[in-house]
């Protein structure tokens, strides 16, 4: 073996070493810093985990889109949902008077809350668009209560990373990270262009994330729970999305 | 590096004398090892975007121009494809399975994969000089005759000449430019442009393009654009000899050929 050899035997041995251990170190501080999706294991994996890492870094204060209200959309698409259950039929044929919303997990005060009760909450609204993964999209005048709100109303623990959220529908769940549930325009949505909700669009209340794609913004929740670890939860993979084939993480 | 080895011996023979390669003359490469392994992997993703971005479209197959857009809105066109969604209305009777989980996903890994190759290219190409070595028109290929020249070779489909092996005419480095610095480019932009999460970092990414249904209607024609860059390519690459010009872009040798 020439020493030239040898050098190079060793310059490729330092490099690999360096390599292996600086991913290493970006695992940790990647997961310190909550930049780990639940669902990153698997063959799209990495892409999955550098595409929520580099867009939660770069939306950390940013806003999603507001519109001017003469571009809200003429006629708002109703998406397909249902058959509607019995369950929901029976509180549909109530005027949705009997519609709770369950706060429970890591709080300090577990809460149900009622949609009159929410709306004698501090109102918020935006004009922002409802974009869908399968590439058709509708601005509209959203009103709600601010998420973080009814988080501050039951205190949520120092170690809560994730809110879970459930559709009273069967296997339809969904949860987001807490710099996201605490973020000024997600909202428990009530009201659509100033009335209430339509049920075509998730009322009696749904989410609003805007940041992130239609499919985030459950229709229909009577469920929030705060979290530190999404393994807990169905799959383990975040929420029913995943199990489905499709991204936890929806900001694209 | 004076202290490393004795003093006689040349530190710098890569090759030990013996090695049969030693004797051969010495060929120099057609393309770069950067090249050839960026290629490869540009053709790799591009495929995968082409599979899971036409799977995506499926899902929608309408286009519009502005901001939002949907089936209760008018639309710019529609493919005269069927749909895998229900209440898109598209002529057919049946409606096609549900796919979009596993080509998203394949298409935003495939897209990262695309991104970080083309900035290796592009970093390495202006760092060595590829660019303006390699791809920009002499001054003397921009003549009218010049033109006139290689498009009637086009069109008469003559032979390419030897030297064609080692260089390219003036219309390939205009299209390679041109896919290259504003097709793929474009392409990036328009595609981002549809996160919602990007643009709130970034609004301008959509806004100067007229809105995401705009940007999602000219990421469309841009991927058209570029499936045709990539069949003239081939046909091109057949027409002058898929062998020689896959081997070069393989093994970046020209066979027994001389640099000329």
């Amino acid at each position: 073996m020439t020493q030239l050899s040898r050098r190079k035997l060793m310059v490729n041995g330092v490099t690999i070493a360096a390599g292996a251990s600086a991913l290493g170190v970006a695992a940790r501080l990647a997961q310190k810093y909550g930049l780990i999706a639940p669902d990153h294991g698997g063959l799209y994996g990495p892409g999955k985990t550098l595409t929520y890492a580099s867009l939660r870094l770069l939306t950390r204060h940013s806003l999603a889109r507001e519109f001017s209200k003469n571009k809200i959309s003429k006629r708002p698409f109703p998406n397909e949902v249902g058959p509607f259950s019995e369950e929901f039929k029976r509180h549909q044929s109530e005027g949705f008077a009997n519609w709770r919303l369950t706060v429970d997990g890591l709080v300090d005060k577990p809460s149900v809350f009622s949609v009159s009760q929410l709306k004698s909450y501090p109102s918020r609204s935006q004009v922002t668009e409802l974009v869908c993964e399968e590439g058709w999209s509708y601005i509209a005048e959203w009103n709600g209560v601010a998420l973080s709100h009814i988080l501050d109303l039951v205190g949520t623990h120092s170690q809560a990373k994730y809110l879970v959220y459930y559709s009273i529908e069967p296997d339809w769940w969904e949860s987001m990270d807490l710099a996201d549930a605490m973020h000024p325009q997600t909202f428990v949505t009530y009201g659509m262009n100033g009335d209430d909700l339509p049920v075509g669009n998730g009322g009696p209340i749904r989410i609003r994330l805007p940041r992130q794609l239609g499919y985030k913004s459950v229709k229909f929740i009577n469920r929030l729970t705060v979290t530190d670890d999404l393994k807990k939860f169905g799959k383990g993979l975040g929420s029913a999305s995943p199990e489905g084939g499709y991204a936890w993480y929806a900001g694209i | 590096m004076p202290t490393l080895g004795s003093a006689q011996e040349p530190v710098e023979t890569s090759i030990p004398a013996s090695m049969p390669e030693a004797a051969a003359p010495a060929i120099s490469e057609r393309h770069s090892l950067l090249v050839r392994v960026t290629h490869w992997m540009t053709t790799l993703c591009f495929l995968a975007l082409l599979v899971s971005g036409s799977e995506i479209v499926l899902s929608h197959p309408r286009f519009y121009w502005g901001e939002s857009g949907n089936v209760l809105t008018e639309p710019l066109f529609k493919l005269p494809t069927p749909s895998s969604r229900r209440l898109v209305p598209t002529g057919y009777g049946y409606v096609l399975p549900d796919q979009n989980g596993w080509s998203r996903a394949l298409h935003f890994q495939s897209a990262w994969l695309l991104v970080l190759t083309g900035l290796l290219y592009v970093a390495s190409g202006l760092l060595r000089g590829h660019f303006g070595k390699n791809l920009l028109p002499k001054r003397s290929d921009l003549s009218q005759q010049s033109f006139a020249r290689v498009i009637a070779h086009h069109l008469h489909l003559t032979p390419a000449d030897e030297s064609d092996a080692w260089t390219y005419n003036v219309l390939q480095r205009l299209t390679y430019l041109f896919v290259i610095f504003v097709l793929f480019p474009l392409v990036i932009w328009t595609g981002m442009a549809m996160s919602p999460a990007f643009d709130s970092a970034i609004p301008a990414t959509v806004t100067l393009l007229g809105g995401r249904q705009s940007a999602r209607t000219i990421h469309f024609f841009v991927s058209l654009a570029l499936v045709l860059f990539m069949l003239s390519h081939i046909m091109l690459v057949w027409l002058a000899g898929f062998r020689e010009r896959m081997r070069a872009m393989i093994t970046g040798r020209v066979q027994g050929k001389e640099r000329l």
